[in-house]
């Protein structure tokens, strides 16, 4: 037990231990959501490591991805292998489509995070296990979200890690979820004008809404060039 | 005991009418008080089921505030294609100040729409692939569900199409309606658009778009750099700036609206909020007709005018005489420190029958 979870840990991997957290559309009753321990990703991965998966696992490189994804796939990269300099390398890789984040995390004998794992994981701040309902830190993750800009992706690492040893969560890219739109199901196709707001735990999480929105927005195929992904495991 | 009686009958009056607008039921319950016939201008409520016939297609030519598409010289409705662009960029909301502007066309307001009565309008909606948010529109416009929004959330990169027929001629304000709407608001998704009525609106020798927003900035009024949304000041209504025009001084200075004496002046307001009410005011002047948020009613001779959050008016005016009118929001704490100021420089010949200083300490030569 003990050597597994020291595995996981040197795969860049933090253990994140069993709690609860508040969903933006709970439903009656269950206002706050269990979560099992899981592993995630300290980092998101980078196009330096999504290069060297497409190096091993050609299928997944720009020429051949074909209708298997949108036609932005891996657009910001000049070739097939050439994903950029040593700067761009250490970027988190964005305008990936869910398929090939899957296919990253099986490869690695991981799994994408369940979209409750990572609200439950993003909950944390510096200091705190759920900081979800502060305002502080609404306020600091709705400046990050509105700053987020398509050209100007910083490199990974480069913020304060969460309670769990967790970074970069809020600070760079949206991230893929192993099913987009459980965060709001049951909420049917209302996430827009101010009906969004009915049912919502707590109308003030703004940075909530945007996740969910973007997570609405999804399928399989799509790629943002604001959109990375990060690995989940089993703890 | 009579005046209470003389009281409540005067209140039974205005009830009736009020009613008499509201449909058949109410007047029923009118008449039965004995207020009298029913025979007096009441409104119809159509349903509508059929449709103008569509002659036709063109491209919807969309300007940025304060500027307005010509009027429609069509006597017939037709196909219009509406391209609008949203693009996330920061831009300036006054001197030293960026904000981090989600717009629709580039600028604050939105594009200017001008449609006619009856037309079918075929909106594509594209987000920029620079954008980091799926945005979607809302037109007031539109009869359908969420005036468009429900269709049209668009991912960055891609492009939504949705139809209506303008039914309802008057001035509408769109936004995006994307969740949480009120942040999409308050980075500036908003802007209008205009269903003239099939006979067309009265010719005036000017046009202008004006539209009123809040900003809710974490610095203060003219706090330097770039600035974030404070969402508590937003939810507490408590504006960093009230601006027209997407901007403080977006319409004095060189960008002041202009005019000649003697000529006739229309302006397109709108009130995007997203939480406040504009008391609109030109300072010099006295609004000739007012049609009120909007709509088909012109009422006449008036000085301040109240735009809700969400609603329009359209203001038409001659102007006589030379100088600078003033346009504020008569709350006038927001115009005086948060920036709801504009103007309109109107040159010509003065007429001294309309105004004339006498004696004081504006006079030339005192």
């Amino acid at each position: 037990m003990l050597a597994a979870k020291l595995a996981l840990v040197l795969s860049g991997m933090s253990v994140i231990p069993q709690g609860t957290y508040s969903p933006l559309y709970a439903a009656k009753g269950a206002e706050r959501v269990a979560v099992r321990a899981f592993a995630l990703d300290r980092e998101p991965v980078t196009r330096g490591d999504f290069l060297e998966f497409v190096k091993k696992n050609p299928a997944w490189r720009r020429s051949v991805i074909g209708t298997r994804a949108d036609k932005g796939y891996l657009e910001d990269w000049k070739g097939d292998l050439a994903a950029g300099d040593a700067k761009d390398l250490r970027k988190p890789v964005t305008s990936v489509s869910r398929s090939a984040a899957y296919a990253y995390c099986t490869a690695k004998g991981k799994r994408l995070p369940t979209p409750d794992e990572w609200e439950y994981a993003a909950a944390a701040s510096e200091t705190k296990r759920d900081a979800s309902r502060e305002r502080s830190f609404i306020s600091r993750l709705i400046s990050f979200y509105t700053k987020r800009s398509a050209s100007k992706i910083a490199a990974v690492g480069g913020s304060a890690p969460n309670v769990y040893g967790v970074r970069d969560m809020h600070e760079l890219v949206w991230e893929w979820t192993a099913d987009p739109h459980a965060a709001h199901k049951g909420h049917g196709d209302h996430m827009y004008c101010a009906s969004s707001a009915i049912g919502a735990a707590d109308p003030s999480n703004y940075p909530a809404f945007m996740r969910a929105t973007v997570r609405s927005t999804l399928n399989d195929k799509t790629t943002l060039r604001t959109l990375g992904f990060r690995c989940a495991a089993n703890a | 005991m009579t005046n209470t009686n003389a009281n409540r009958k005067s209140f039974f009056s205005r009830f009736a009418a009020i009613a008499l607008l509201g449909g058949t039921a109410v007047i029923a319950t009118a008449a039965a008080r004995g207020i009298g016939k029913t025979s007096t201008a009441y409104a119809p409520i159509p349903v509508h089921t059929e449709t103008e016939k569509i002659i036709g297609q063109e491209v919807a030519v969309l300007t940025d505030a304060p500027s307005v598409p010509a009027p429609i010289t069509r006597d017939h409705a037709t196909k219009v294609i509406v391209n609008l662009d949203v693009v996330e960029k920061k831009m300036r909301l006054a001197d030293g100040v960026e904000y981090t502007m989600w717009t629709f066309g580039g600028s604050v307001p939105g594009k200017f729409i001008r449609v006619r009565e009856g037309d079918l309008v075929e909106l594509h909606l594209k987000n920029a692939a620079s954008s980091t948010m799926p945005h979607n529109i809302d037109l007031h416009a539109v009869t359908g569900p969420g005036g468009g929004a429900k269709t049209s959330l668009t991912v960055p990169g891609q492009e939504s199409i949705f139809t209506f027929t303008a039914l309802n001629p008057g001035l509408f304000v769109y936004h995006c309606a994307t969740a949480p709407v009120p942040m999409h608001m308050a980075n500036g998704m908003y802007g209008m658009i205009l269903v003239e009525p099939k006979e067309g609106l009265a010719k005036v020798d000017r046009e202008f778009y004006v539209m009123q927003s809040e900003f809710y900035t974490k610095g203060d009024f003219g706090a330097k750099g770039l600035q974030d949304l404070d969402m508590e000041k937003g939810v507490e209504e408590k504006p960093t700036y009230v601006v027209f025009n997407g901007a403080v001084d977006a319409l004095t200075g060189d960008k002041a609206l202009k005019a000649k004496a003697g000529e006739r002046v229309r302006i397109f307001v709108g009130d995007a909020g997203p939480n406040l009410t504009s008391s609109f005011h030109v300072i010099g002047e006295v609004f000739d007709n007012v049609y009120v948020e909007g709509g088909t009613v012109a009422q006449h001779n008036v000085q301040t005018t109240i735009i809700p959050a969400g609603g329009s008016t359209i203001v038409e005016f001659g102007v006589e005489n030379p100088g600078d009118l003033i346009l504020v929001d008569h709350s006038i704490f927001r115009a005086f420190n948060k920036g709801t100021l504009g103007m309109l420089k109107v040159e010509g010949k003065e007429n001294k029958k309309i105004f004339a200083a006498v004696k004081g300490l504006g006079v030339a030569g005192e």
